[in-house]
C-alpha cells in the first residue's frame, strides 16, 4: 500500500513538474472590421542602444535557460523570468509595472490593450514575423484592435474531448456525451474549473440550439448566458470532477474517476498510455493562444522587441512550442527536421482547417464582439459570477 | 525608566507583529471589500461601494456555498472528538508506555508531512481505481469517490492531530485516584467517562475545535483535489482574488465572523480562560 502510494505520488510530483503553470491558456477569434475604444498609446518607431535586462511574465515553459542563455550571449540583455498560474495572476503582475513583458493568453490580452498596459507592436522591428507565422495566427481579435497589433503569436492548442478507448468503445463524435443528462458516461465526466469554460457549453448550443442565435461563443446575451449557465447546472449533476490543475486531470483519467472530457493534447500524450484518445467532436471546441505583449512602461523596450524577434524564429518558436506541448506560430519550424515535423503533425500546427473550428479565448466585454449592436452583451465579471452559481 | 525601555524592547517584536501583519492587514482587507472594480479591465479602484456585500446576499451561490462550508467545518470537528476522546483515553490510561510512545508518534507522524502531500495521498487513495475501492471492493464496498465526504475524511485527516493532542494531554494530566474514587463509588466505565472525564477535558476539547474548525473553515484546496464538484468558501475567493479582488474581501469576512460566533460561543461556557 505504502509503495502504491508513493508511486503515486511521485506521478504526480513528476506530472505537476511537467505542468507547472500550465494551466494558462488562452485567446480569441477574429471578427472583421470591428472598432474598440482603447487607450492611445505610442508605438515604438526604431530600436536603440540594448539595455542590461529584460523582465519576463511567462507560462511555464516558455522562458528557458535553453533558448535564453543564447538570447544573453547574443544581445548582452539578462533575462528575468517570473512564472504565472494563470492568466489573472499574469494581469495582476503586469499592472506592478515590472515587467517588460508577457506570454498573453486571449482572454488576458484584452483587458491588457483596454487597460492601457501593453503598447502596439511595431512589427516592422520584429523581422522574424514574416510569412511563416501560420495564417490561423494573424490579426486575431485578442491580439490585433482596430487593425494595430499588439502581440507577437508564440503557438495556440485546442480544448480537445479525451475519453479512455477501454470504457467509451466508439469514438465520439459530439459533444453530448459531456453535456446530456443521459449520458451512458454520467458521473464520470470531467470538466475545466474556470468562467471561460461558460463558452464551452455556449459551443455546443451553438450546434444544438440554434434558436438561441449564438454565433460566437464569447458575445453571450443576458439570455444566451442564462442558457449555457442552465447546460452548465445540468452538467454539473453529471461531473465527477472539474479540474484548473493539470496534475489533477492527469490522475483522474488514470485513476479511472473519470472515463471522458475536456483535456489538452499535450495532457494526452502525458498520460503516457494508449488507451486514452482523444477527438475534436463535430461541434468543434474552445481553444486559446498566446502572445508576446510589451508593458506600456517597459524600461527596456528595445531588449523585449530583440526577445520577441528572437523567439519568433524558428527554431526558438518550436522550441518553445515542443517544451510546453502546443501547435507553433512559426510554421517554418516543421521544416526544420523530421522530429519537428512529427511534433506539427500531431498538434495540427499548420491544419487552419483543424482551427477553424475552434474559437479561440477571448475575453468576453460588453461590446458585442460578433458584430451585433442591438444587444448589451455579458462581461468577463458577469461570467464569473454566474460561474460560482454552476457549482453550489 | 530603565524598566519602561526593557518592556518596551521585549514587547517591540510582538507589537510589531500583530500591528503590522495581523491588524493591518485585516483592516485593509475590510477597506478593500469597499472599493470598486472596473468590469472590462478588472482594475481596482479605491472608492466606497456597498455592491460587493450586495452581491454576496444577491447571488444564492454565496450562501449555500458558506453553510456548505460550515456544515464541513463542523462535522470535521465532531468527527474529529469522536476520534480522539476513545484514542486519548486508551493511550492514556490504558495503553503500555511502549505502545503509548508508539501511538504518540503515530498522532503527530502526519504532521511532519507536507500538507500538498497529504492531500494528493487522499486523492490516489479515495480514486476510482484507489487503494480503498480496490481493498474493500472484494467486501461489496466501494468508496465515496471524491465528493463532500472524502472532503470531510481529509480534512479529518489533516487536522487531527491538533484535537488529539490537547485531548491526550488533558487526559493524562486527570489525577488517578479521580477514576479510582468513582469505581469505589459504583460508577462503570462509561459513567465515569461520561460524568468525571468529559467535562474536566472540556476546555481541552474546545481549545482542540477552534483549530479543527478554523482550518476547515479556510481551507479549499482539499475541496479542489477530493471534492469533485464540491465548492467551498476558500474556493470562491480563490478564484475571484485576481479578478475581483474587492469581492473576494468581502466574502472573506464571512469565515471570520463564523470564527468569531464560534469563539464568543464557547467563551460563554468560560472555556478559554482554562485553556
Amino acid at each position: 500500500m505504502r509503495s502504491k502510494i508513493m508511486t503515486g505520488a511521485a506521478f504526480i510530483a513528476v506530472a505537476a513538474l511537467a505542468l507547472t503553470g500550465c494551466s494558462a491558456a488562452t485567446d480569441s477569434t477574429a471578427t472583421g472590421g470591428l472598432s474598440i475604444d482603447v487607450p492611445d498609446i505610442p508605438m515604438l518607431e526604431e530600436l536603440g542602444e540594448m539595455e542590461s535586462e529584460v523582465n519576463i511574465v511567462a507560462w511555464s515553459g516558455f522562458v528557458e535557460p535553453a533558448w535564453s542563455d543564447a538570447f544573453t550571449e547574443e544581445t548582452g540583455c539578462t533575462v528575468n523570468r517570473r512564472v504565472a498560474g494563470t492568466s489573472d495572476e499574469m494581469v495582476q503582475l503586469m499592472r506592478t509595472g515590472d515587467y517588460d513583458l508577457v506570454s498573453a493568453s486571449g482572454d488576458a490580452s484584452l483587458r491588457l490593450i483596454a487597460g492601457g498596459d501593453v503598447q502596439p507592436i511595431n512589427l516592422d522591428l520584429v523581422p522574424n514575423f514574416g510569412d511563416d507565422i501560420v495564417e490561423g495566427m494573424k490579426g486575431q481579435i485578442y491580439d490585433t484592435i482596430n487593425g494595430q497589433s499588439y502581440g507577437v503569436p508564440i503557438g495556440r492548442g485546442a480544448n480537445i474531448l479525451q475519453y479512455n478507448s477501454d470504457v467509451v468503445t466508439e469514438e465520439p463524435t459530439s459533444w453530448d456525451v459531456a453535456w446530456e443528462l443521459d449520458s451512458p458516461y454520467a458521473g464520470e465526466i470531467i470538466a475545466y474549473d474556470a468562467p471561460i469554460y461558460i463558452a464551452d457549453a455556449a459551443v455546443y448550443l451553438m450546434a444544438h440550439e440554434p434558436d438561441l442565435g449564438i454565433t460566437n461563443p464569447y458575445a453571450l446575451d443576458q439570455e444566451q448566458l442564462d442558457a449555457a449557465i442552465d447546460l452548465l447546472k445540468q452538467q454539473n449533476t453529471i461531473v465527477s470532477e472539474y479540474w484548473a490543475d493539470p496534475a489533477a486531470q492527469i490522475t483522474s483519467f488514470a485513476g479511472g474517476t473519470t472515463s471522458l472530457g475536456t483535456s489538452w493534447e499535450i495532457l494526452r500524450k502525458l498520460t503516457d498510455d494508449d488507451k486514452f484518445k482523444s477527438v475534436l467532436p463535430e461541434e468543434g471546441s474552445t481553444g486559446w493562444s498566446d502572445a508576446w505583449m510589451i508593458a506600456t512602461e517597459s524600461e527596456s523596450p528595445n531588449c523585449a522587441y530583440a526577445w520577441v524577434d528572437y523567439t519568433s524564429s524558428a527554431e526558438v518558436n518550436g522550441a518553445i512550442a515542443t517544451n510546453f506541448g502546443m501547435a507553433p506560430a512559426n510554421a517554418a519550424f516543421c521544416d526544420t527536421s523530421d522530429e519537428a515535423a512529427a511534433h506539427c503533425e500531431y498538434f495540427n500546427a499548420t491544419d487552419e482547417e483543424y482551427f477553424s473550428n475552434v474559437w479561440f479565448w477571448t475575453t468576453p466585454i460588453e461590446q458585442c464582439i460578433d458584430g451585433r449592436t442591438d444587444v448589451t452583451c455579458t462581461n468577463f465579471q458577469q461570467w464569473t459570477d454566474a460561474w460560482l452559481s454552476v457549482k453550489s | 525608566m530603565n524598566r519602561r525601555a526593557q518592556l518596551s524592547a521585549l514587547l517591540a517584536l510582538p507589537m510589531l507583529w500583530l500591528i503590522g501583519i495581523y491588524i493591518f492587514s485585516l483592516v485593509m482587507l475590510l477597506v478593500t471589500a469597499f472599493w470598486v472594480t472596473d468590469p472590462f479591465t478588472s482594475k481596482v479602484k479605491p472608492g466606497f461601494t456597498l455592491r460587493n456585500f450586495e452581491q454576496i446576499i444577491a447571488n444564492p451561490a454565496y450562501a449555500t456555498t458558506s453553510l456548505r462550508t460550515l456544515g464541513i467545518a463542523l462535522a470535521v470537528t465532531v468527527l474529529s472528538i469522536l476520534i480522539s476522546v476513545p484514542l486519548g483515553i486508551f493511550m492514556a490510561k490504558v495503553a503500555s508506555p511502549k505502545l503509548r510512545a508508539i501511538l504518540a508518534v503515530a498522532i503527530t507522524l502526519p504532521l511532519w508531512a507536507g500538507y500538498l502531500v497529504k492531500i494528493l495521498a487522499m486523492r490516489i487513495t479515495f480514486t476510482e481505481e484507489g487503494f480503498f475501492n480496490s481493498m474493500l471492493g472484494p467486501l461489496g464496498i466501494s468508496g465515496p469517490g471524491f465528493s463532500i465526504v472524502t472532503v470531510v475524511l481529509t480534512l479529518t485527516y489533516l487536522w487531527l492531530p491538533y484535537m488529539a493532542v490537547p485531548v491526550y494531554t488533558a487526559i493524562r494530566q486527570l489525577p488517578p485516584n479521580l477514576f479510582d474514587a468513582s469505581s469505589d463509588l459504583g460508577a462503570g466505565a462509561g459513567f465515569t467517562i461520561r460524568t468525571v472525564v468529559l467535562p474536566l477535558i472540556k476546555p481541552a476539547i474546545i481549545a482542540g475545535s477552534i483549530f479543527t474548525f478554523s482550518l476547515s473553515l479556510g481551507d479549499y484546496i482539499a475541496a479542489k483535489f477530493v471534492g469533485g464538484s464540491t465548492q467551498m468558501i476558500g474556493s470562491i475567493i480563490a478564484s475571484n482574488i485576481n479578478l475581483n479582488p474587492p469581492i473576494a474581501a468581502a466574502f472573506s469576512l464571512v469565515p471570520i465572523a463564523f470564527v468569531v460566533i464560534y469563539l464568543l460561543s464557547v467563551q460563554r461556557t468560560g472555556a478559554l480562560e482554562r485553556m
